[in-house]
């Protein structure tokens, strides 16, 4: 209990923004990171519809975390005060002048993204990536149908904007787990393991930090706790479907959301970020 | 709104048709329905405008486009402003863009929205082969080569063409 306390406080995150910069970040980084992940298919999809579909999918949610940042970076900027000496990023990279939606992409460290666990894990074989996806998907269409309703207009603008793009990757890789759950041995061979894999990361989405929960106070958040049992019913229904064994309670890893993140995000941080880091605000 | 304004938002509107789609180069940013709304302030014009998909990679080329063919006809200060509510939607196509692009090969969104529920394995929407007329099409792939295109194929002609999917 101490050491967890202690951990706790010697944490390099700082609370660099207010809960609703937070909360925005949190919305951002979840679909920069899966877009990135999803991205890493293109070239390399088993048939060529397949390729362009998940990289169509990687467009519409970098699309969407442009608009999370855009709008993170005017709110940050609009709470700094001028010539405060109030710095966007704690090692000091990408300070000064504005926040813009670029910096807060490809200037933060790994402590500081926001993203849940799930999303930054490989991307595995197709199967463990469609299966990722109808899970993200499944929360996301949830999730949004919630947020247009947001007291937060421009969440509420980006949330009605985002979710039809949603619906159409939560039909689509809904199609894909019965396919390949309810296909050949080795297909259904290879969704049990992605199960196995990715299951324990699931319960993160439903677990609000501490900025979501004071979101949901403010009228900006939407209380997570009453998704969890329609995502539960969907997954039930299209494992069903699927032929998929729905499982167990089981442990829950925790973290990604306060910036306690698995070893894979700081590989594709590295990756994404190179270029910006190398040659500081090049632009083409 | 005074007259004056009246006829200069007309005049803008009559320029902006010829700013295309540089995917889609027979549609102009009217008749795709992006254009929100023209407001004429003091000092500058305000172009209101709406991407069709969140990550649509023309739309930066299309505000810059908008911005230079304003500047070529005159007008000097401009002002591009993205809203995202209310949502795009193909309803806003115009009737003439529809003609536009099923002459140019893709066929036009069907003017019901039939897509965007998550219903499973529904049958495939009845889509017009743009080339032949025949409704003797089926679906090759839910998405295209542009993020707010699928692709068929006529099962009558044989050609395979893109279908400017409902939004």
């Amino acid at each position: 209990m101490e050491k967890n306390v202690q951990i706790k406080e010697s944490s390099k995150v700082p609370p660099l923004e207010g809960f609703r910069e937070a909360y925005i970040l949190h919305l951002a980084d979840n679909v920069l990171i899966l877009g990135q992940r999803n991205a890493e298919w293109c070239g390399h999809g088993p048939v060529l519809e397949q390729d362009i579909a998940i990289t169509n999918i990687s467009l519409d949610l970098i699309g969407q975390a442009r608009n999370f940042y855009q709008y993170a970076a005017q709110l940050i900027n609009e709470f700094q005060i001028p010539g405060s000496s109030k710095a966007p990023s704690p090692d000091g990279e990408g300070v000064g002048g504005e926040v813009t939606e670029d910096k807060l992409a490809y200037l933060r460290g790994e402590r500081e993204f926001k993203n849940c666990l799930l999303v930054e894990l490989p991307k595995g074989d197709w199967a463990q990536t469609i299966l990722r996806q109808f899970f993200f998907s499944a929360y996301q269409y949830l999730l949004y149908s919630e947020l247009i309703n947001s007291k937060d207009s421009q969440v509420a603008a980006i949330a009605e904007k985002s979710l039809k793009e949603v619906t159409y990757h939560l039909r689509w890789s809904s199609e894909w787990v019965i396919r390949l759950g309810d296909g050949t041995d080795e297909s259904r061979e290879r969704m049990w393991n992605a199960i196995e894999k990715l299951w324990m990361y699931t319960g993160e989405l439903f677990q609000s930090a501490p900025y979501e929960l004071q979101s949901v106070k403010d009228g900006m958040g939407t209380d997570l706790s009453l998704l969890k049992n329609k995502w539960e019913e969907k997954v039930k229904e299209i494992f069903a479907e699927a032929n998929l064994p729905y499982p167990e309670k089981r442990y829950q890893q925790l973290g990604g959301k306060e910036g306690k993140h698995t070893e894979h995000l700081g590989y594709i941080l590295a990756e994404m970020q190179y270029m910006q880091r190398v040659y500081p605000n090049s632009e083409w | 709104m005074t007259a004056t304004t009246a006829i200069s938002v007309e005049k803008i509107k009559a320029i902006l048709h010829e700013v295309m789609d540089p995917e889609v180069p027979v549609l102009s940013v009217i008749d795709l329905g992006i254009i929100r709304d023209i407001i004429i302030h003091d000092n500058e014009t305000e172009i209101i405008i709406t991407p069709t998909y969140s990550g649509c990679p023309a739309m930066d080329v299309i505000s810059m486009n908008i911005r230079m063919t304003l500047l070529s006809h005159g007008f000097n200060s401009i002002k591009i402003t993205t809203i995202l509510s209310p949502a795009w939607t193909t309803d806003w196509m115009s009737e003439e863009g529809k003609q536009k692009l099923k002459e140019y090969g893709i066929a036009p969104p069907n003017p019901k929205q039939q897509v965007c529920h998550t219903d499973l394995f529904t049958r495939d929407e009845a889509i017009q082969c743009p080339h032949c007329n025949s409704y003797h099409t089926h679906r090759v792939s839910e998405f295209g080569s542009t993020a707010c295109k699928a692709l068929y194929q006529c099962d009558d002609c044989k050609e395979p063409f893109d279908y400017f999917k409902c939004h």
